[in-house]
């Protein structure tokens, strides 16, 4: 069983719902993020995700696209990244590490290249913002072939049809889009979710998560209670960009807000 | 070639380019969008309406002009210029603009948005956005405000708003990074209408077919005119749609060279440049596997052109395409060729070129003195120059 499948079971069985948080590697330095990582995990988080910067990240907000910047300009890379995740899973081996990012930079080292450095780093699961089932059912096999997840985005204006194709071709859990928006928006509404993840679980079993908008941990409880875990993106990066001539402060105002968030949903 | 070319297939590929490379949030739009293209495209009256546009309000057909004294000058080919910059608002855009236009009336979309680099398109959505009645924004990345404060000015007497993009390299790659992030947000009331034969299918192939009016009036013009096809069509390439527009009616006429002109910039040597075809490599951007400016990692590199609508680090799929399979050939010329070029026809013919049209002109500056007297070249004029006078004025030393 993949690390992420078990994760969700582990959490089913408890009751619990999954925090997941997205950082963006390598913002605002290289060195920042691998600490932050076991850090987090201490505050209780169960999967994390760690953004590869991308030069172009169409579907970010402006929150994401400053780290990115920021990321880049230290030459974080999909490398760099994994090299990041390996060094991570030396001393930990149980939480899982999703990639997210943009495709380019797989299409630059090509996708048998990419699975098998993904697989060398112990990765679990990887989220390609552009690259949906149609056409990436050929990297989603080699990741699959050495025990990759493949995650798809699902969004409110998904189809029944496109639900069915992602969870065909996805596995650990699909990503549900709380919002028709970039990451870091405001305008969240519980209700819609709500009748969406109705639809979404009518079709498949897999686990959700949900993000895009989730700001606090009042927000993280209620969206948490409505599918199988809950991402918490634009929020921490928040932190990072109003501290950074204090990288500590940063980081203790993102334990902060993920503890917050893990005690307000576990309640 | 001996079998008809039939360029994308369903899933809107080019071969390995092309595609539909989006977030999950555009998948359903695209695909709306893609079923009312197919629909449309067989309509009779939406057809009869668009001709009817393009004659009417756009001025169609644009003229097969012979350069004669510009040919007799090069002392080798003879030259026509197909004349794009005298289609209404300046440019070849406004083909696919009022043609998009269309579109997002009969799928009631009541918003429309655009990119633009140079302001040409911008100005020709802006334009066909004031003739329907629809409320428009245009994203322009900040460099390219600056430098083309003119169509900045146009658009909003347009009545459209104009948003200058600060990310990135703040030219016209971000401006559709931006646009994209709009389409994400406001996806139910909101037409896109792309400027090139870029972005996800059916985008390149729904840009082209509104562009290929061109290639097929030049078609008829040259039989009407010499007799017989032309042996060489030369048109610029940023993205690509003006070249497109004019070779795609050509593609199965094997005899016809197809030569598109991308920008060197400072030199392709140099780094410096906006040539992914001649100097870059595939991958994926802007929702399409195409030729890329990008570093090892796949990040895009900034590029530079010193005409803002040449300034994009992709390149349209099918233009990626018919490199590989060498129907078509690209070459480049840097910013001191492209300005001979601008020269050249000024002086020559009294026809001031856009900067992106000038990359043509100054490629047939080399290419027809190499051909026979007897044999034809066409260039795609697809753009005037009024838009670039702050350019080149500056360039001189001169205030306006």
């Amino acid at each position: 069983m993949s690390r992420l499948a078990a994760t969700f079971e582990q959490l089913a069985k408890s009751g619990r719902k999954a925090l997941i948080p997205f950082i963006t590697t390598g913002d605002p330095t290289p060195d920042f993020t691998l600490p932050l990582m076991h850090e987090m995990v201490k505050a209780g988080v169960d999967i994390i995700e760690l953004g590869v910067p991308f030069s172009d990240p169409m579907a970010d907000g402006p929150v994401i696209q400053r780290a990115s910047e920021r990321a880049l300009a230290h030459k974080m890379s999909l490398r760099k990244t994994l090299a990041i995740a390996a060094e991570f899973r030396k001393t930990d081996q149980q939480t899982p590490i999703v990639l997210m990012g943009y495709l380019n930079p797989i299409e630059a080292m090509g996708y048998e290249g990419f699975a098998n450095a993904a697989q060398r780093a112990d990765i679990d699961g990887v989220l390609t913002v552009d690259l949906p089932p149609e056409e990436g059912e050929q990297c989603a096999a080699l990741l699959k072939e050495r025990g990759i997840d493949t995650i798809f985005l699902l969004a409110p204006n998904s189809t029944n049809d496109r639900i069915k194709k992602m969870a065909a071709v996805g596995s650990g859990y699909l990503y549900y889009v709380s919002l028709k928006g970039v990451t870091g928006a405001g305008h969240l509404d519980a209700a819609d979710v709500e009748n969406k993840l109705k639809q979404i679980k009518a079709i498949t079993k897999m686990p959700v998560s949900v993000g895009f908008g989730v700001k606090d941990a009042e927000t993280a409880k209620t969206i948490a209670a409505l599918g199988d875990g809950v991402v918490v993106g634009s929020a921490l990066i928040s932190k990072i960009e109003n501290n950074l001539d204090s990288p500590e402060q940063a980081k203790s105002e993102i334990i902060a807000l993920l503890s917050a968030m893990r005690q307000a949903i576990d309640k | 070639m001996t079998e008809k070319y039939t360029m994308p297939d369903v899933k809107g590929h080019f071969g390995p380019y092309g595609g539909m490379f989006v977030a999950e949030t555009l998948m359903p739009p695209i695909q709306e969008l893609n079923a009312a293209y197919q629909r449309y495209l067989k309509d009779p009256e939406f057809i009869a309406e668009l001709d009817a546009d393009l004659q009417h309000y756009v001025g169609r057909p644009s003229p097969l002009y012979y350069a004669e004294r510009w040919s007799r000058e090069l002392g080798g080919a003879q030259i026509y210029l197909k004349r794009e910059d005298l289609n209404h608002t300046g440019s070849h855009k406004i083909n696919n603009t009022v043609g998009q236009a269309l579109l997002a009336k009969r799928m009631g979309k009541t918003r429309i948005i655009a990119e633009t680099g140079a302001g040409q398109h911008g100005v020709a959505t802006a334009t066909v956005a004031a003739r329907l009645g629809l409320e428009c924004v245009v994203y322009m990345g900040a460099v390219d405000v600056a430098r083309q404060s003119l169509n900045v000015y146009r658009m909003k007497l347009l009545g459209a708003t104009v948003v200058a993009v600060e990310s990135g390299s703040k030219t016209l790659k971000d401006a559709l990074n931006e646009a994209l992030r709009d389409w994400v947000t406001n996806v139910d009331n909101t037409f896109y209408i792309i400027g090139t034969v870029a972005g996800p299918h059916p985008y390149p192939a729904m840009v082209r077919d509104f562009q290929a009016i061109i290639g097929r009036e030049t078609k008829q013009q040259c039989q009407d005119m010499i007799g017989k096809l032309p042996d060489a069509l030369v048109a610029c390439v940023g993205g690509g749609s003006n070249a497109i527009g004019l070779f795609y009616p050509f593609i199965d006429d094997e005899s016809v060279r197809l030569i598109g002109v991308e920008a060197a910039g400072d030199g392709v040597a140099s780094g410096r440049h906006s040539a992914p075809l001649c100097a870059g490599r595939p991958g994926v951007l802007h929702g399409n596997r195409t030729y890329l400016m990008a570093d090892d990692d796949g990040e895009i590199i900034e590029t530079h052109s010193i005409s803002a609508g040449l300034d994009y680090p992709g390149v349209g799929p099918e233009h990626a395409w018919l490199k590989d399979t060498g129907r078509a050939e690209y070459v480049n010329i840097t910013d001191n060729e492209a300005l001979e070029g601008f020269y050249a026809l000024t002086r020559m013919e009294g026809i001031i070129p856009a900067l992106e049209s000038a990359h043509a002109m100054a490629y047939t500056m080399k290419l027809a003195p190499t051909m026979r007297k007897d044999e034809t070249i066409v260039i795609n004029l697809s753009g005037r120059g009024d838009k670039d006078m702050q350019t080149m004025a500056k360039r001189e030393g001169i205030e306006l």
